[in-house]
């Protein structure tokens, strides 16, 4: 009986302490009241029932999806920039692990975490959007469309979150103190992150190469054989952009969970990656001149889609690139920061265009997202935002767990 | 530097497992395909089609399909229908100009059941299946409701039920039921002024062909579905330029899959260069920095990724 006792004490003392942050339960409830939950709460009251309301009446009932338009907000933004978005994770990891650039190992772990979540949250907007959910394992386990983009990017997206777990694991074991376990896990880095970036590297394209299939739907700015180049390069932008954005925002957030001398190695590890992203948005925009000459579209850039061509073009690929190149000359952190922000919101427009605004574009019937659509993907992405911060809160993502210092 | 066994074994190991995962050669089985030619098709000639729409009736009554808009008398064609989750075929009118006033011709549109269909390669779970016999055929229960098809199609066939809470893809399937039984499909049956024509592909071009070349004035010299996209198993020849008719004449000859190829075909490769590259790179910056160590001795605490 006594020992019945204790077990209560250890368990009581282990989710207080795990999982309510040492707080009592009554406590832990009233700290969470605060102005950003009750927004999130307030979001989820509404998002949730949208959702449920989708699964009992179907897409019809919900989306303004059509059959002339049978992809729209759930896969273009959920989906297509969910997974440009999570890119840091791979962009990192094969960073410090792979090329040495240890300095950068302060902003790995919440890379990793937000790549993980991004995947996991992509898989969550796919099920909401996939006519039969529930059949989700079926590319893997029972019918096998090899000749199928598709087919690659179910795999791929399968695998990359099996990986990416893998590489969160340290946090969670060490969270967990499961020290032999933790050193057994850290053995897999290497090997993780390789397969991570040939993962990333063929479904971030597969993504792109999707749209090979819609020659006559996609305005031919847009359509090009590079089209996989594009994707994959510029998933390498967003991977950098949303670290610098991510780390700034984590910063503040998370503020009292870092160490005072960490923001000065941040702001060199923003101009860093700012610098990095400088370079790569300049080759994606010599790539992106050399679509135009392959398809030999110069005069369409005078036609309204060209125009808008042009905005993305300059305003979201040639701006980001000479800020970038700039605010890391002149030192200047912030304007790297409001940078990174732009090339992100830039990667969403390209991601939208490629798949909503140029997708389609010569048919009267143009598609535009529900407020239903509108709401379910702004509850997917603060389902994220609040998982994010639930293990940020209890894991060792941000500060270093005191017992594993140096050596993660 | 030196690689150790076990770092070889990683890469070897990496590569090998890699290439086995990639290998599309199934893919290049499908794009390959049987001879086409010999298989079923059918020949629509637009000039015999008086527009009755029996083909319309006897399609929604082979298939099941809850009563179609088959509004009575000429209203139907007043705007233009296509197909959705529940008419496998429409037939629309186009009028043009011709001796004293108008004149219509009448244009029937279903799966157009393609010899190399975007669909199919689309499909991740093979729901739309290209069957030996010819026709594209729809399996129900492997079905995710992705819409890639739908996406992919160039002729806008595959329609969603996008009303009900477990959907499915709907199309035609070339009554590939009947034609196992022998019969003809529905519409060919029914069609009273022999505008659909059922049999090889083959003839059916060899028939389309003497019929433009015996009455040229009688129609255009192209047989939609000849090459477009590759080749299609539905036929269609006409007296009116077929843009007039609300054909895509701007798909091309390329069979779809082809657009994706080059892709599925650089997978393999990336899938067995990264690991020996990456391996590789990252054992050869390791190497140096334990050289580099081991010249400035009694560093601190020594950082290691395994």
């Amino acid at each position: 009986m006594n020992e019945t006792v204790q077990r209560t004490v250890a368990t009581h003392s282990w989710v207080t302490e795990k999982l309510l942050m040492g707080l009592s339960p009554r406590e832990y409830v009233r700290a969470l009241v605060t102005p950003g939950n009750l927004a999130a709460a307030l979001i989820l009251l509404v998002g949730l029932p949208v959702i449920s309301y989708r699964f009992l009446y179907g897409l019809g009932a919900v989306t303004n999806l059509s059959q002339t338009n049978p992809w729209g907000l759930w896969i273009g933004l959920d989906v297509l920039c969910g997974v440009a978005l999570a890119a840091g994770g791979y962009t990192l990891a094969s960073s410090v692990y792979l090329f040495g650039l240890k300095e950068y190992s302060p902003v790995l772990r919440p890379a990793i975490l937000t790549g993980f979540l991004g995947y996991f949250f992509v898989v969550v907007g796919l099920l909401v959007d996939l006519g039969q959910p529930w059949r989700i394992p079926y590319p893997v386990i029972y019918s096998y469309g090899v000749t199928s983009v598709m087919f690659l990017v179910a795999w791929h997206v399968f695998l990359y979150l099996t990986v990416q777990f893998l590489e969160f694991c340290p946090a969670i074991l060490e969270w967990l103190g499961w020290r032999n376990i933790r050193r057994w896990a850290t053995r897999l880095t290497i090997g993780a992150t390789v397969f991570g970036v040939i993962l990333s590297t063929l479904h971030q394209s597969a993504l792109g190469a999707l749209f090979l299939m819609a020659p006559t739907r996609l305005h031919p700015l847009w359509y090009t054989p590079f089209i996989p180049i594009y994707f994959f390069i510029s998933s390498l932008i967003a991977g950098l952009s949303m670290v610098i954005v991510e780390s700034a925002l984590s910063h503040r957030v998370f503020r009292d969970q870092i160490d005072p001398r960490r923001h000065l190695e941040l702001d060199a590890i923003t101009l860093g990656l700012g610098k990095a992203a400088s370079v790569v948005l300049f080759t994606y925009l010599f790539l992106k001149l050399l679509g135009i000459a392959d398809g030999g579209h110069w005069e369409l850039l005078r036609t309204p889609f060209g125009r808008w061509f042009l905005v993305e073009l300059i305003g979201f690929v040639l701006l980001p690139c000479f800020l970038f190149a700039h605010g890391v000359r002149e030192k200047n952190v912030t304007l790297v920061r409001a940078t990174a922000a732009l090339a992100v919101l830039g990667i969403v427009v390209n991601r939208l265009n490629v798949s909503i605004i140029a997708f389609n574009w010569d048919v009267p019937d143009r598609y535009v997202p529900s407020g239903m659509e509108v709401i379910t993907s702004i509850t997917i992405i603060t389902l994220g935002i609040l998982t994010f911060r639930w293990i940020v809160n209890r894991m060792p993502v941000l500060r270093e767990h005191p017992e594993y210092r140096g050596i993660h | 530097m030196t690689i150790s066994r076990r770092a070889f074994l990683k890469i070897a190991g990496a590569s090998g497992a890699a290439g086995v995962i990639g290998w599309p050669e199934e893919a290049r089985a499908v794009r390959e395909g049987p001879r086409w030619d010999e298989t079923p098709a059918m020949l629509v000639d637009t000039t015999k089609c008086v527009g009755c729409r029996a083909c319309e009736a006897a399609c929604g009554e082979a298939n099941r399909l809850p009563d179609p808009a088959r509004a009575a008398g000429e209203d139907v064609f007043a705007g233009k229908r296509t197909t959705d989750s529940r008419t496998y075929t429409v037939v629309n009118r186009y009028l043009s100009p011709g001796k004293g006033g108008t004149r219509p011709t009448f244009v029937k549109t279903q799966c157009m059941h393609c010899l190399q269909p975007a669909c199919a390669s689309a499909c991740l779970v093979k729901a739309l299946e290209k069957t030996p016999e010819g026709p594209i055929l729809y399996h129900p229960d492997r079905c995710m409701g992705c819409r890639y098809c739908m996406v992919a199609c160039p002729f806008g066939v595959p329609k969603f039920e996008y009303e009900k809470a477990v959907p499915y893809i709907q199309k035609c399937s070339f009554c590939l039921e009947r034609l196992d039984q022998g019969k003809l499909p529905a519409c060919a049956q029914v069609c009273p002024g022999g505008a659909l024509q059922f049999g090889k592909r083959k003839e059916l071009l060899e028939i389309a062909k003497s019929r433009i070349y015996q009455t040229p004035d009688r129609y255009v010299h192209h047989i939609y579905g000849e090459h477009e996209v590759g080749g299609t198993g539905w036929l269609y020849i006409s007296r009116i330029p077929f843009e007039q008719l609300g054909f895509r004449v701007d798909l091309g000859m390329r069979p779809y899959p082809e657009f994706t190829w080059p892709f599925l075909s650089a997978v393999p490769f990336v899938l067995m260069l990264w690991p020996p590259f990456l391996m590789g790179l990252y054992a050869f910056r390791k190497g140096k920095g334990e050289t580099a160590r081991g010249a400035a001795e009694g560093e601190g605490v020594e950082t290691r990724h395994e």
